[in-house]
This record gives C-alpha cells, structure tokens and sequence, in this order.
C-alpha cells in the first residue's frame, strides 16, 4: 500500500518529511552524487553569514560513543558567494530550499536576511541562534528567551509578514517550551528542534581537551532521546506549531519516533557522514514503516503519542 | 565520481603491524589514481562509530574474476580501525571510491623521489608504476619506527631505481629518519618531483628539502575527517590558494594531495590571521 509521503511545514509544502540538517549536508551538492537530492522533502543549507568566515582551528571533530562533537565554527564563504555558487546551483537543480542563517548580532541576521530575501529559490529560513561553537557563550542567544526573540523579530522584520522562518532551538536550556514560545511570539512560523548539545572530550594521553574549540556540538543517535523529548515537550505547550526534528535520526524507526512525538518533518544529520545516501534510504524505510503499521500517510502519524495522554 | 559500494571482504592478511586487505565489488576500482582514497563504514548502520575511515588506496584492479577489485592497509590502531583488522573474509563492507584529488602526474619523463612513512608507503608503488609507464625514473624511500611497520618493501626494491629504508631504531637500512637520506637521493637522482606519503613531521620535512632545492613536491595529508565527501568541514588545513589567499581547505575534496609549498605547516591547528575570514580578536 502506496503511502502519502506529503508534509506540511506551515506554508511550505514537502514532498517528504525528511530534510538534510544544516550543517551536515554543505549545499547538497557533494550528496547529490549519492541520491537524487530532488526526490527527499528538501535541503537545508549550512549556515551562512554575512562575510566568509574561516571556522575554527583543528582538532574540529572527535568521535564519542554512538554520536560525535564537532568544533567547526560556522565555517563558510558569507552570504554573496552563496548566492552565486550555492543558491544558483540549488535553483537550477530544482530542489526545495531551506536557508539557515546566523550571525554575531541580531542586526547581522537581519543583513544576511536582507540579502536573501525574495530569492526564488529559498522554500524558508532556518534561523541559527543556538550554533554552540562560538568563542562568546553569551552568543547562544537561544539560551535567553529575550535574545532568541530579538534575533527572530529582526529577521521577520526583513523578510516581511508571510515568509516561513522556524527558529533552530538548542537544548541547552531549562525549558526549551519557554524558548519556543518567545521565538513563535516573535514572529517564528515555526521550531528546529533541537541543535547540537554542548559537549567535551579530553585526550587519554595528555588529558587536555581533543578539539581545537575545546567545547563542541555533541550529536549523532547519542542525543536522540534528549531530542525526541524536546520535540514531544513542545508540541505539547504549543499544538499548532510546525516543528522539524531532528537529533541523531539514522532509520526510518527513528524518523517515525520524531513524527509520533509532533515532529511534521524531520532532518537527516549526523547519519550522512556514515552514509551519504542516509536520507533517500530513511525515506525509504519510513515508508515500510507507516506502511506496516497501517497507516496512509504521513499526516496520521504525526504527534500521534499525544493522543489519549 | 565516487561509488557507494557493497563490496566483499575477499582477503585479510596480516603483513608487520598492518592488514592488507582486499575489497570486490562492482565499480569499486573505476577511476581510481595514485593518490586517490576510499573510505569505510566502521559496523553496520546501528554501529556506535558515527564517522568513516579514509585510507589511501595500495591497488585497484578493474574486471577481475572476482569483479573489480580495490586493496588498503589499515593499521589497526583505534576502534575503527581494530573493527576493520578484525573483519572476516566473506563480510560485507560499505566502501565510498575513489575520493579526493589524486597526485599530479608530470607532463614529461623526469626524475622523480618517492617518500613514504609507515604505512604511507601503501599508494606508493602504485604511483611507481603509473610514473614508470609515463617513462620517468623513479626512486624510493621508505622510513618507519621499526622494521615491523615497514610495508611493500619488495615491490618498491623491485621497481625502484634508487631505493633507500631508514628505521628510526636501525633494525632495517640506515638507522635515522628519511629526511638524512633525502638530499644524497635528490642528488644522485636528479630529482624534479618528490611524492610524499606519511605522517605529517615527515612530509614538512620533505617539502622544507623540496624548496631548498627547487623541487616541486606533491604531498598526501592525513587529517581526522567524518565524511570523507566534503560536506562535513573537519579535515581542513590552511592552504595558500592560486591567489596568494591562505583559505581553510577541506583534504578530501581538494586534498588530499596539496604542493608541499601551499601547505601552511608552521600553522597547521591554527587558523592563521591572514587566512580568509580569521576570527577577530576573541575568536568565533
């Protein structure tokens, strides 16, 4: 039994549930070697800003139990040369595009939202304010529910009332639902949940910490309940809100865990670098899943585990 | 363009400190160059080990009985790599080739020195051959801890016109470190390019005696990496571009075979302020 794989995003209509997570899939380019980028729900591009930006140094990753931290530091060529290269190359290719963005300030998410907006190809943003590589801890502004809103209230502010912003949210914090609601009161259509958690490894022989940032972003299947209970938390204090999971999904078992717990899409991350063809696969499996449990579709299931609670 | 690949563990041998191993599987070997690696899921996808491992490739051979196959050497030195030592011949293993850029090859028949440390030696006669086929003179040092972490060392004796081993313990050819013996082979070889393969001291080395003596070097790094394909960001290194501008540049996709004189050692684990997009003072 064929089942309806569509996925409503607010205004955005998908395909498929299944994204790429920023940050773990480029621009798309490099996996479309793997898979026909155009046959998931979508792209979301890694985050860009508005100058090119060198990262940070070396060590930028280290492998832990079932998951990895990664040191990167928004390594990126800034917002021009992704409208050239990346965004040119997204277009032509026809596949649907969500843009995350990030800056230093709030006014530099409003500058590269400037540069942006308008532009045909870009399906929404992804507004990046929990990215936990940056040297000033106080730049995490989704950990200050009055910082998260400035941030997401400026970039609504450039790209006027209708265009679909979701707001990736960290995990990081005592109530991500609280984080949730100031962003949406922002002006966020919806929440990216959840990015990585802050993390630290130490080298066995000389007990200093492995990556060159020193802190990283922990992700990989290890952060995966972490993040099914933030997406089930705050599809419970806010029942309308698009939300896209996503935390260590590498099944279809797993993309069905986020959907049951009110996830309406979800991202592919940290499986891509084991398996570059992870999110055409996940789709597949997804598929059989709801299939075997005799759903339909997509829409059936999603914050199924609600019900009845 | 890289294959994701099903292949069969056909061989697992044990040579010195190492396994020599040998993958079938269909288009595993197409268009595969000296220089070029592959990298390998570590366990199935429920496996704890999140990130692939890349190796350099020893030997590709198209349309075999067996289908075409692909062979590495792995020294099993971590939990990736001891899982991959340890793997039965008849295992499925999920390979990705060829990956990155391979080593430039000269346009004409020169004189050329192969360098190689540890297991760096696996590509090493590979390109011996391809060199050899171009009509250039090649010559080859091998260097190691020891005798035991030596590796394909009567291949390169075999297709070697000058051959040297140096051990840092004296156990095997002259007692000290490649870079002793490099300036007699550059001399006696009338070397016009030096390949270098190994650990990264030993290929700053090589390409400090390259530029002292106006000899291009072409040098494949080793950077911890996670995807192997260029979307992770990981394994960069700083870089001077054609343009003179010192970028952060990914050693899978435009590695990981550099010019030894674009490679920014003195500031390797740094980001260099004059590098494209530097942090400002207090970092990113």
């Amino acid at each position: 039994m064929a089942v309806d794989l569509h996925s409503k995003l607010g205004s955005i209509s998908l395909k498929s549930p299944i994204l790429t997570a920023s940050g773990t899939a480029a621009s798309g380019k490099e996996l479309d070697q793997f898979f026909d980028i155009t046959q998931i729900g979508g792209i979301v591009t890694k985050s860009i800003m508005l100058n090119p930006r060198s990262g940070r140094a070396t060590p930028r990753m280290v492998e832990t139990p079932s998951g990895m931290l990664n040191s990167i530091g928004l390594q990126g060529p800034g917002v021009d040369q992704f409208i050239e290269n990346d965004l040119r190359w997204l277009a032509e290719r026809g596949a649907t595009t969500i843009v995350s963005i990030a800056g230093n300030d709030a006014r530099e998410f409003w500058q590269v939202a400037q540069k942006l907006r308008g532009h045909p190809a870009i399906a929404g943003f992804e507004v990046n304010i929990s990215c936990p590589n940056v040297a000033n801890r106080g730049l995490v502004f989704a950990c200050h529910p009055a910082s998260a809103a400035e941030v997401v209230a400026e970039v609504r502010s450039a790209v006027g009332a209708d265009f679909p912003l979701f707001a990736k949210l960290s995990p990081d914090v005592t109530s991500i639902s609280e984080i949730a609601y100031s962003v949406v009161d922002a002006g966020a259509n919806g929440v990216s949940l959840i990015n990585t958690l802050l993390g630290m490894a130490l080298d066995h022989r000389t007990l200093k910490p492995i990556l060159g940032g020193r802190t990283g972003g922990l992700s990989g299947p290890a952060i995966r309940p972490v993040a099914i209970r933030a997406v089930y938390q705050v599809r419970a204090a806010l029942p309308d809100v698009p939300i896209i999971g996503m935390g260590g999904i590498r099944s279809g078992i797993d993309a069905l865990e986020f959907l049951a717990a009110g996830a309406n899409a979800i991202s592919v991350g940290t499986a891509i670098f084991s398996d570059p063809s992870a999110p055409m696969r996940i789709q597949r499996e997804l598929e059989s899943e709801i299939a075997a449990r005799n759903f339909r579709s997509v829409a059936e299931v999603v914050s199924i585990a609600h019900l009845g609670v | 363009m890289p294959n994701q690949v099903k292949a069969r563990l056909q061989s697992n041998r044990k040579v010195g400190e190492y396994h020599h191993l040998v993958l079938a599987g269909e288009k595993i070997a197409d268009g595969v160059k000296p220089g070029h690696f592959v990298s390998i899921a570590i366990g199935d996808t429920n496996s704890p080990m999140v990130t692939r491992r890349a190796f350099s490739i020893h030997r590709a051979t198209p349309m075999t009985a067996h289908g075409s196959t692909l062979e590495i050497v792995v020294h099993p030195h971590g939990t990736g790599t001891d899982w991959l030592a340890a793997q039965e011949v008849g295992t499925t293993i999920d390979v990705i080739s060829p990956l990155g850029k391979p080593f430039a090859l000269p346009k004409n028949p020169v004189s050329c020195l192969l360098v190689a440390g540890g297991y760096g030696s696996a590509p090493m006669t590979f390109l011996a051959e391809e060199l050899t086929a171009r009509g250039c003179q090649v010559d080859m040092v091998f260097g190691a801890g020891t005798e035991s972490k030596l590796f394909d060392v009567l291949a390169a004796k075999r297709i070697a016109r000058f051959f040297e081993v140096t051990t840092d313990d004296g156990s095997s050819g002259v007692k000290g470190r490649v870079s002793d013996v490099i300036p007699n082979m550059f001399l006696n070889g009338h070397t016009a390019v030096v390949y270098a393969c190994g650990p990264m001291p030993m290929l700053e080395s090589v390409a400090a005696l390259a530029k002292q003596r106006n000899i291009v070097s072409q040098v494949a790094v080793e950077e911890s990496m996670a995807c192997g394909i260029g979307v992770c960001m990981t394994c960069v290194l700083p870089i001077v571009g054609d343009d003179g501008i010192t970028r952060m540049t990914r050693s899978c996709v435009d590695g990981p075979v550099f010019r030894g004189d674009r490679v920014r050692w003195d500031d390797l684990g740094t980001v260099p302020d004059d590098c494209l997009g530097a942090p400002k003072v207090g970092g990113h």
